[in-house]
């Protein structure tokens, strides 16, 4: 693909990459703190990755390998056409592999191939603020923040508990990062939250309508909250992957037919193609 | 251990601008005592509740609380984070409106437990137990644990929110108007309930309210306020049946009589 001329490397002036660079930098340096950075505006939507894309510009060399998925699949609209602006803004090579890639931008999933050092894991996020569904002021927010004042968020676990005899909550589950900050993990499912914890991986969240920036450093410990009765849990499936036959991957439903025929496979369609074999 | 007072007021003083809050109010808080503040609208009664609460930071002034451990804390040179601890544990505030005191986006269940897992308790199975025990006392059916605070009516409210309040224990309740808003048959149970709770618990409490019945049920002790300032102090029934202020007598007079 050619790239495109007249614009900077990987789009972004580079005043505002190192703009963004120091916010990523005190964001690694307090895990789990968000950071407030000046957000630009992106040649997409708000609610389509336009934190994500911002903080992979800001990291993004030319050495570098770009993987982009969206629920998991890489071939999906936002995985693509992120993908394709980088290819053509920035020139680097683009991967479905995610052996092979140095940086992943995510839209709601982890990747089920185990990362390893040196790789960057760039999560899209819409709603940084754990805390906002209970306290809906920012000032009083941050002063909860600023105190480690999170007793109250277990109210919604005991909600889930009494409405559903479990935690119902499945998806962007609150996790407390390095036994400090409350965090949102972005709407991952929480089956992928125990891979956060002490991952090798750096792993950037950027919001960008809500101008915020967070990190989990690599080998961080990252805990999900629950109850002493009601232990934090992932999700569990009765059935297999119909096309890999994967056992411990995070499946999707898929409609086949309109007589109610349905199929479970992965996800992760990187995951899924490497066990079916070249 | 009772040699000192629960809540210690000196010169407390609130002023908005070149307006009066509240002026000069000194007064000591005992163990087990409560206190009632009245006076008309635009008294100061609140200005000084909140103050007291730890609200509303005074112009002047301090207010000195004694610990479980017996040793004073002035409320404004304290840390934030241990006055909030002590404002979940050791103390309450029921609000005159339930709304403003309740979480109304959860259960009942939730609103009573969230003071127990604020600070730190982690058993569902416990706190649903403390929980529907305290919905018991406060003559709330057991049964209706789960629903939504807006299903209740609103004299149920203003009993969940001092379930939620007295769940955790506090030595010190602050009420604003606990009465407000409900009609007299209703008033009266909660009135009811109120002063048996105080009783059992060996509660103080500083109530702040402009209806003198209730003050006669509740309070030992009495502060008459008028234009931000306290104009007649002493023992409820020594007030109210013996009023030396000219506003005490005009307040206490204007009762209906029946």
């Amino acid at each position: 693909m050619t790239t495109a001329t007249g614009y900077n490397f990987a789009y972004l002036d580079e005043q505002t990459k190192r703009m963004i660079r120091r916010a990523i930098l005190k964001a690694v340096a307090i895990p789990g703190y968000q950071v407030p950075f000046g957000s630009r505006e992106m040649p997409l939507p708000y609610g389509w990755g336009t934190g994500g894309i911002q903080v992979t510009a800001s990291v993004i060399g030319s050495a570098d390998v770009l993987k982009v998925i969206d629920q998991g699949a890489d071939d999906t609209t936002n995985a693509v056409s992120i993908r394709r602006f980088f290819a053509r803004t920035a020139g680097v090579a683009t991967t479905r592999r995610t052996t092979e890639a140095t940086i992943i931008q995510t839209r709601h999933r982890i990747p089920e191939t185990p990362l390893r050092e040196g790789q960057i894991l760039v999560y899209q996020v819409p709603i940084p603020e754990p805390l906002r569904w209970l306290e809906p002021r920012e000032s009083e927010t941050r002063k909860m923040h600023a105190l480690a004042d999170y007793g109250v968020m277990h109210v919604k676990l005991y909600e889930d508990i009494a409405r559903h005899g479990r935690i119902a909550t499945s998806y962007d589950y609150p996790v407390l990062v390095n036994d400090r900050y409350l965090m949102r993990p972005s709407p991952i499912p929480k089956f992928d939250n125990p891979k956060m914890h002490m991952n090798p991986a750096l792993q950037l969240f950027g919001a960008g309508r809500e101008k915020r920036i967070y990190a989990v450093p690599p080998y961080t410990k990252v805990v999900s909250l629950d109850f002493e009765d009601h232990p934090f849990e992932v999700q569990r499936w009765d059935d297999c992957c119909a096309l890999c036959g994967a056992a411990d991957s995070y499946l999707d439903e898929v409609i086949t037919d309109d007589r109610g025929g349905r199929i479970f496979v992965c996800s992760d369609s990187d995951y899924c193609t490497g066990r079916i074999g070249p | 251990m009772n040699e000192t007072p629960l809540l210690r007021v000196t010169g407390l003083s609130r002023y908005y601008g070149e307006r009066v809050g509240c002026r000069d109010i000194d007064f000591d808080l005992w163990p087990g005592e409560v206190m009632g503040i009245v006076g008309e609208s635009g008294s100061g009664k609140t200005t000084l509740l909140d103050c007291l609460s730890g609200r509303r930071p005074p112009s002047a002034g301090r207010v000195e609380f004694t610990l479980r451990d017996g040793s004073q804390v002035d409320l404004f040179a304290m840390p934030e984070p241990r006055r909030r601890l002590l404002m979940r544990t050791d103390w309450g505030i029921v609000h005159q409106n339930p709304r403003d005191g309740l979480r109304m986006g959860v259960s009942a269940g939730a609103n009573v437990g969230e003071r127990l897992m604020a600070v730190g308790r982690r058993n569902y199975r416990q706190i649903r137990g403390a929980a529907a025990a305290w919905l018991e006392k406060v003559e709330i059916e057991a049964g209706r644990i789960d629903d939504q605070p807006t299903t209740y009516s609103g004299g149920m409210l203003q009993r969940l929110q001092i379930a939620r309040t007295l769940v955790s224990g506090p030595r010190l309740v602050f009420m604003d108007e606990p009465t407000g808003g409900l009609d007299v048959s209703v008033q009266a149970r909660l009135l009811d309930l109120l002063r048996g709770l105080v009783t059992d618990l060996g509660l103080a409490a500083v109530v702040v309210t402009h209806d003198l019945a209730v003050v006669r049920l509740l309070a030992h002790r009495l502060m008459v306020m008028r234009r931000g300032e306290v104009v007649e102090a002493g023992l409820t029934d020594q007030v109210l049946d013996d009023p030396h202020h000219p506003y005490t007598q005009l307040l206490v007079s204007s009762i209906l009589q029946t």
